[in-house]
């Protein structure tokens, strides 16, 4: 199957679909690809018993109505005005001539002693899988980790009839307070915020506290909470546990795309009107860094804009979202990581779980292509991105840059013609 | 609440119901925790739950390596862990 569209919009989520929506409204023939089998993206995903909220609800039907949906398709190869796919029904040839790369973002998972045990997840990991069917209800839940996630986490698990035993917040209580009450500042967020806590009310929030390992035998059973008083011992069986999140780049890696590497962590970089290194090629929402939904909104309308010329009212947006920007970078100064969890995995804890490779066995290398070699650190099915991103974390080193094929493939997708 | 009717499927021979629009993952751990077994042995389940990390590998219908968290759930399905 070989298609063309005028705009290629990869990434289904709150920039992808602002950005389908403002190019198909434009007259431009719009593609609209993502991984997952819905739209919505991680923060929009269907939730099979409670729909999807009313914003989610408008952005992809405004989507789906003016760009072709192409769902569970994921992107294997790369190359300057095509993609290769693979779908369930075979490979397929995108053509482009504008391409919006709106890969969202992944969650930062940090190693510690037991977290490869089956009941240990990422924070948003727990709500996705929860919201496509995960059995929760009457389970023991920890959530940890840091950031306003933990509180949006914890609602919708409680909402599924988790058994919620405590929010664990990494960030200092004088920190966290500092932010509440910058928030007053932008009502509509506080109010939601305000919301989300209130839906709590009765489950402890604690910070300055974190999980400093997870223990079971070949599943969680209970974990050790490291808080200022001293270690505590809690029995749960699920963790979910997330410090933050990582742009997903490679696709813009695979591009050739110019990215930024000041911060731990790869962004994809670009000019004000959102254009990247590559002709014709536009960058929107987390993979420009991680910046929230409301900066991802209005950056994938400005690239949808400047995709199908309109530069004029591409340009008006800009200022708001600056605004959404500098929001964003309250909240990563606020949530920023206590350096205690980036020591918390032994040299025993593995740090690839695709290879079991643990941390003393990458004691010496700081190269990630030496250390791949000899180790097999990265060379697993997730291609190093959990890994990866670990390492990058902990100050180690850069994984070598992504290749084709992105992810595993079926060989007939590489043969296809 | 569900849209569907539930959607009746074998995780390693044993018949699993989960609701219309739930993944296979969601299949998976009504029947087991393990989803597959690491090279060190070690036991495994789901940790990003968005097709990132690829510990919640199974076999659906003769294919190996199928992420859990990416498949809906089909009618029939058989899945095999490797736990």
């Amino acid at each position: 199957m070989a298609e063309r569209y005028d705009v290629l919009v990869c990434g289904a989520g709150p920039a992808g679909l602002a950005a389908a929506h403002a190019a198909a409204s434009h007259g431009a023939r719009v593609g609209l690809i993502d991984a997952q089998s819905r739209p919505g993206g991680q923060i929009w995903r269907h939730d099979l018993r409670f729909g999807a909220g009313r914003a989610a609800r408008r952005a992809i039907a405004a989507a789906t109505r003016g760009a072709q949906w192409l769902g569970g398709a994921q992107i294997v190869a790369a190359e300057p005005g095509e993609l290769l796919v693979e779908r369930a029904e075979g490979a397929a040839h995108l053509g482009y001539e504008r391409l919006v790369i709106a890969t969202g973002a992944r969650e930062l998972l940090l190693p510690f002693p037991g977290w490869t045990l089956p009941g240990v997840t990422g924070a948003g990991a727990l709500q996705a899988l929860v919201k496509q069917g995960w059995p929760i209800a009457g389970r023991r839940v920890v959530v940890a980790g840091t950031g306003p996630l933990l509180l949006a986490v914890a609602a919708g698990l409680r909402n599924h009839g988790a058994r919620l035993l405590v929010i664990l917040e990494q960030a200092p209580a004088p920190r966290v307070r500092r932010f509440a009450w910058g928030l007053a500042k932008t009502p509509r967020t506080a109010a939601q915020a305000l919301r989300l806590r209130l839906e709590l009310a009765g489950i402890p929030y604690r910070y300055g506290e974190f999980v400093e390992a997870a223990h079971g035998d070949g599943r969680l059973q209970s974990v050790s909470i490291r808080t200022p008083r001293g270690l505590a011992h809690l029995e749960c069986e699920q963790l979910a546990v997330g410090y933050g999140l990582v742009p997903n780049v490679e696709l813009a890696e695979l591009l050739g795309c110019r990215l930024d590497r000041s911060g731990p962590h790869a962004a994809v970089a670009t000019d004000a009107r959102l254009r990247t290194s590559l002709p014709g090629v536009y960058a929107a929402g987390e993979a420009r860094g991680v910046g929230g939904a409301a900066a991802a909104r209005i950056e994938g309308r400005i690239a949808g804009l400047g995709a199908c010329g309109q530069e004029a009212a591409a340009a008006r947006l800009a200022g708001a979202q600056r605004g959404a920007r500098r929001f964003a970078a309250r909240v990563a100064g606020c949530f920023s990581l206590d350096r205690r969890l980036y020591a918390l995995a032994t040299p025993e804890t593995i740090v690839c779980r695709c290879e079991d490779v643990p941390l003393g066995g990458l004691a010496g290398f700081d190269d990630g292509r030496a250390a791949k070699l000899a180790t097999r650190c990265g060379m697993g099915a997730c291609q190093g991105r959990i890994c990866g991103d670990i390492l990058a974390a902990l100050g180690r080193y850069a994984q070598p840059a992504a290749a084709a094929p992105l992810f595993p493939v079926q060989l007939s997708t590489l043969s296809d013609p | 609440m569900n849209a569907g009717a539930d959607v009746l499927l074998e995780v390693d021979g044993i018949p699993i119901s989960v609701p219309d629009g739930a993944n296979v993952a969601a299949a998976v751990a009504r029947a087991t925790q393990t989803f597959r077994r690491a090279v060190g042995g070690g036991l495994r389940g789901p940790l990003c739950g968005i097709g990132v990390c690829f510990e919640c590998r199974v076999r659906i219908d003769a294919r190996a390596h199928q992420r859990a968290c990416m498949v809906l759930a089909r009618p029939g399905m058989r899945v095999q862990t490797r736990g």
